[in-house]
């Protein structure tokens, strides 16, 4: 029997859900607006909600001194590229160790976890200096190389945890059908496994586009992803928080948009292994 | 093998490209007006000398970082970078900079301003050019004082201006008689307490390294500072730092603002400026112990030591910190917009001389002595800083309990309490003692 929710409750919970989302959205809505607005607008106090003299000025100026693509093409390189890379790496550890856990294989997902616990400032003068030995300092492949490491454990992890809802009888199933081992990750296991690489891949590419500590300190020119483009408007000395917001709103438009399209992938890639 | 020797010819020819082509050097600044309009004048520099330039414009304590890790691992991601007063005696004395000691006559060094000179020179030798210089002073709405009954004098002292503020304030109107700032930093609210101090005769240590936050000098600076914003400030103010007191100068909600005489081009420009046509200019106050609590910085440009275009680093350089391009600057944007404080024929010139704030900004800049700021002698060099590395760390964490102490969670005895412990406990740790 269907349990029957109240009218009343469900319109409580729709407009509970609403005002938390709005709030939440609520910081992002004012970026967006402050870029429309003239300097002496943005900072006026009471504060101009909608009616403003609207001026898309801001957007001339910021695509006048920067050159936004070569910021925006960066970034979808160095999300991308990690992701995918970590992706290959995840893929086989994961399968391990949803598979065939060993006796320390729990050690192991948690070991690997706890590299995320150290600052990362920590380890920034090791990088820098290896980044020199090599050459590769503001490269594509430091960048790469260092934000797939960084969320590697994430990959892993999430990758672990739906490798384990599949049923394992299903791939005993297929390997009794005289299937390889590549046979059975190929044509079995990854079919299954689509959604959760999905939105690991999603929420990757969202948490490398957004990686603000690594970008900004290992690259200059070469590399320098978006959020080098939005340092570049904040100023110590001098109001500019209207130009500020315009290159906020041009660096977080593209990943919104994919959000949004993505968002029942992402919910569950954020949601993983939050109700059992 | 024909495919052979062309392709060999043609890499040949790929690889030379390059050689031939005029060098590019990086840069590295801040994004300040005066940065972001030197940007829109780089064509000038690379139509006199064929180099190119690439701006790296960072938020300011990302460039301080950036610049310290590459500097430090000899990086040389960098040829030219914009440091300040504080970094540069510090970074010299590390064999961190390229020495500025071959500038060409035509350069003419001495007339950079004596005071931004030595504070950017270690030994005699300069390390470090003055991209634009600033002290503090007071901006005052004329009107304001006016409606209170009340002449600024040019050289005001603090009881005046506690006078003047709590005159002005209408806190039903939202005016607050004066707006300092509040916001932990050590380039923040310890830029202005420092400067005050000195004033009041507090210094931060004695000759020995031996914190003086327990004097009765500093405890006058900060109940003085405490009461009076307390009674003329605006709500709030332990966040405020240089952008938010502007932003409330601009709006009108401020009788006086000490800080910065960079702003003063901000408050009088009728663009951004509610008041632009209502603003005076004073230097900061004294307490009549014959120093003044304003400060000395400098936006400089440095040549890190790993740089493999020094030659091409030095031009621009030259370029940038020059006569001619004050003269460049004045032609398209107007004297008003010039990058102030770095040269002392800027401030002969007659045309300057009818800016507003010419000659309180100069008079500002020369009555700062880095190497004796404060009555008492002290140890180090610097106005609003002391030029050791240990400081930026140790300031800021005293400007968190000022902050707290603005903002009503401890008294100012707690406060100087625990900043004076916690300087000489990192002041030991450093081996200063």
């Amino acid at each position: 029997m269907a349990r029957a929710v109240s009218t009343r409750k469900k319109t409580f919970y729709t407009i509970a859900a609403w005002a938390v989302g709005l709030i939440i959205f609520f910081p992002i809505l004012w970026i967006f607006l402050t870029s429309f607005k003239t300097e002496a607008e943005a900072i006026s106090d009471p504060p101009s909600f909608l009616f403003f003299d609207w001026t898309t000025e801001n957007y001339g100026v910021v695509q006048e001194r920067s050159n936004y693509v070569r910021f925006l093409w960066n970034s979808v390189i160095l999300s991308l590229g990690s992701t995918v890379i970590g992706l290959i790496v995840a893929v086989p550890a994961a399968w391990a160790m949803a598979f065939v856990p060993g006796k320390r294989t729990k050690d192991v997902l948690m070991w690997m976890l706890s590299t995320k616990m150290l600052p990362a400032v920590g380890v920034l003068y090791p990088i820098v200096l290896i980044a020199r030995y090599f050459g590769i300092y503001d490269s594509y492949l430091l960048l790469i190389t260092v934000l797939m490491l960084i969320n590697l454990p994430i990959i892993v992890w999430m990758l672990y945890t739906y490798f384990k809802e599949i049923p394992v009888d299903i791939l005993e199933a297929a390997r009794m059908d005289g299937a390889t081992l590549r046979d059975e990750i190929i044509h079995v296991l990854t079919p299954m496994a689509i959604p959760g690489i999905a939105s690991t891949l999603l929420l990757n590419v969202i948490l490398a586009w957004n990686e603000a500590f690594w970008t900004l300190n290992l690259t200059t020119v070469n590399a320098a992803p978006l959020t080098a483009f939005i340092a570049s408007y904040s100023s110590p000395e001098g109001l500019f928080y209207a130009k500020l917001s315009a290159a906020s709103t041009m660096a977080i438009a593209p990943i919104l948009i994919l959000g949004w399209f993505s968002q029942k992938q992402l919910v569950r890639g954020l949601t993983f292994g939050a109700v059992k | 093998m024909k495919l052979k020797s062309l392709l060999m010819g043609a890499t040949m020819l790929a690889c030379m490209g390059p050689a031939a082509l005029a060098e590019t050097i990086t840069i590295a600044t801040v994004n300040n007006g005066d940065m972001i309009r030197m940007q829109g004048l780089t064509d000038d520099f690379t139509a006199k000398t064929g180099i190119d330039v690439e701006w790296v414009t960072l938020e300011e304590n990302v460039l301080r970082q950036r610049v310290t890790t590459d500097i430090s691992t000899k990086g040389g991601q960098f040829d030219i970078m914009t440091i300040g007063m504080y970094e540069t005696p510090i970074w010299a004395k590390n064999d961190w900079l390229v020495a500025l000691n071959d500038l060409p006559d035509s350069y003419d060094v001495n007339d950079i301003l004596p005071a931004m000179r030595g504070g950017l020179s270690v030994d005699g030798t300069l390390y470090a050019a003055p991209f634009y210089g600033e002290s503090s002073m007071i901006m005052y709405r004329t009107d304001l004082m006016e409606k209170a009954g009340l002449t600024m004098p040019d050289a005001p002292t603090w009881d005046f201006v506690a006078d003047a503020a709590r005159k002005m304030t209408d806190k039903g109107n939202e005016i607050y008689g004066v707006c300092l700032r509040g916001k932990a930093g050590w380039g923040e609210n310890m830029a202005f307490l420092t400067a005050m101090s000195n004033s009041f005769g507090a210094r931060w240590f004695d000759m020995d390294w031996n914190a003086q936050f327990d004097s009765d000098a500093w405890k006058k600076t900060l109940t003085f500072y405490l009461d009076l914003m307390n009674d003329a400030g605006p709500p709030g103010a332990a966040n405020n730092g240089f952008n938010e007191n502007l932003a409330l100068f601009q709006q009108g909600k401020c009788g006086m603002w000490i800080d910065a005489t960079v702003a003063a081009s901000f408050v009088t420009n009728p663009k951004d400026s509610t008041v632009a046509d209502k603003v005076g200019f004073a230097l900061a106050p004294d307490a009549g112990l014959g120093k003044r609590g304003n400060w000395l910085w400098a936006w400089a440009l440095a040549i890190p030591a790993g740089t493999q275009k020094e030659e091409s680093a030095k031009k621009f350089i030259e370029w940038a910190t020059s006569k001619d391009y004050l003269a460049l600057v004045a032609s398209k944007e107007g004297w008003a917009n010039v990058p102030p404080g770095s040269r002392t024929s800027l401030y002969e010139n007659p045309e300057y001389q009818k800016v507003p704030f010419a000659k309180m900004t100069l008079e500002s800049i020369n009555s700062a002595d880095p190497t004796n700021p404060t009555v008492d002698p002290v140890p180090y060099i610097g106005v609003q800083f002391v030029a050791i590395p240990e400081f930026a760390g140790i300031a800021t964490q005293v400007g968190q309990e000022f902050s707290a102490a603005l903002a009503g969670q401890q008294t100012a005895e707690q406060a100087l309490e625990k900043a004076q412990a916690l300087t000489n406990e990192e002041m030991e740790a450093a081996g200063y003692k």
